[in-house]
């Protein structure tokens, strides 16, 4: 099973991870907001997380680490 | 399994650049490399002015700030200092390399300088706050062309890749662009191969990545990789434009010697 790890409060809240992800499980939180003052990635369903990595190839900041 | 996670070359430290900056893709590739090949300790890096002036403080090897444009000047240096050890790189925006640093650049290819060119194309001036720069394509707008880049008036882009490729000198010149995954990965390898022509010793490499500037276009993030596919790389098309090793010119008259 993929696991996604993110550090939340380096996240800028751009959002090209979630366009990248071909499982459509990653969004903007809507109720979080971390230390810079954007709304932070979550994943909404991990199990259908394949590891495939292409949100953290997409990622400008690096925060997504993938295990699988 | 581990399957991704930051490079060791990248520091800790959060970056500087706009959210959805393409600028945070590229270090981590640059980074990547260096952990690839097993570089860290003897590479020395030179961070231009512009956007990224501040690459000195998230890359984990041995760096040197360069005036303005002056990077392939401070590498050429650095790296005859002591040619059989050092790993050089620069790495310089459009502003940087194709507008005030035009004579480095054109003459570190012409020397075939052994060092490695990391030039990010985003088609504006981004830390001054979206003037025009040499590379804005015809039309675009910006805060000094706000009806649009008249060629008349302010000229024409400098299509760098292509006015490198006339020279004789240049091992290897190549424009990516990292607008989606699949293209992110080719970067990595061209970037990849920059690198291993200077510890082959082959000489000269430039890659040109094709980057967005959300905050200054004014678009979202997506919107601004996709303005990439459908204005950039019309104008810029990516490829090789010369590799020397492999045969590929894209001057015709040096192909046929």
């Amino acid at each position: 099973m993929a696991k996604l790890t993110f550090r939340e409060d380096e996240c800028k809240g751009c959002g090209l991870c979630t366009f990248a992800c071909p499982k459509q499980i990653l969004r903007l939180s809507n109720e979080k907001i971390n230390k810079k003052g954007h709304h932070p990635v979550e994943c909404i369903d991990m199990e259908a997380c394949i590891g495939c990595a292409s949100c953290a190839i997409m990622c400008p900041d690096c925060i997504i680490k993938v295990e699988r | 399994m581990l399957v991704f996670d930051r490079p060791k070359a990248l520091c800790d430290v959060p970056l500087h650049y706009c959210p959805g900056c393409t600028h945070g893709i590229v270090h981590r590739l640059v980074a990547e490399t260096i952990d690839e090949l097993g570089i860290e300790g003897k590479t020395v890096g030179i961070a231009p002015v512009g956007c990224s002036v501040m690459a000195y403080d998230y890359f984990n090897c041995d760096m040197i700030e360069a005036s303005h444009g002056r990077a392939p000047a401070v590498a050429t240096g650095v790296k005859r200092s002591d040619p059989d050890n050092l790993i050089v790189f620069t790495y310089q925006g459009d502003g940087d390399l194709a507008s005030i640093g035009t004579a480095e650049t054109v003459h570190a290819a012409a020397r075939n300088e052994n060092i490695t060119i990391i030039f990010i194309n985003n088609a504006i001036y981004g830390m001054t706050g979206g003037q025009m720069a040499p590379t804005s394509l015809p039309g675009q707008v910006t805060q000094t062309s706000p009806y649009g880049r008249d060629p008349k008036l302010c000229g024409y882009p400098v299509k760098v890749c292509e006015m490198l490729s006339e020279l004789e000198g240049p091992e290897y010149l190549e424009r990516v662009t990292v607008n989606s995954v699949k293209n992110v990965r080719n970067a990595k390898r061209a970037i990849k191969k920059a690198f291993q022509n200077q510890i082959d010793g082959k000489g000269f490499s430039l890659v040109e990545v094709i980057s967005s500037c959300p905050t200054n276009w004014g678009m979202t993030p997506q919107e601004a990789l996709k303005w990439i596919d459908d204005k950039m790389i019309p104008y810029y098309p990516l490829g090789v434009y010369k590799d020397r090793s492999a045969g590929i010119f894209a001057h015709s008259q040096e192909a046929s010697k």
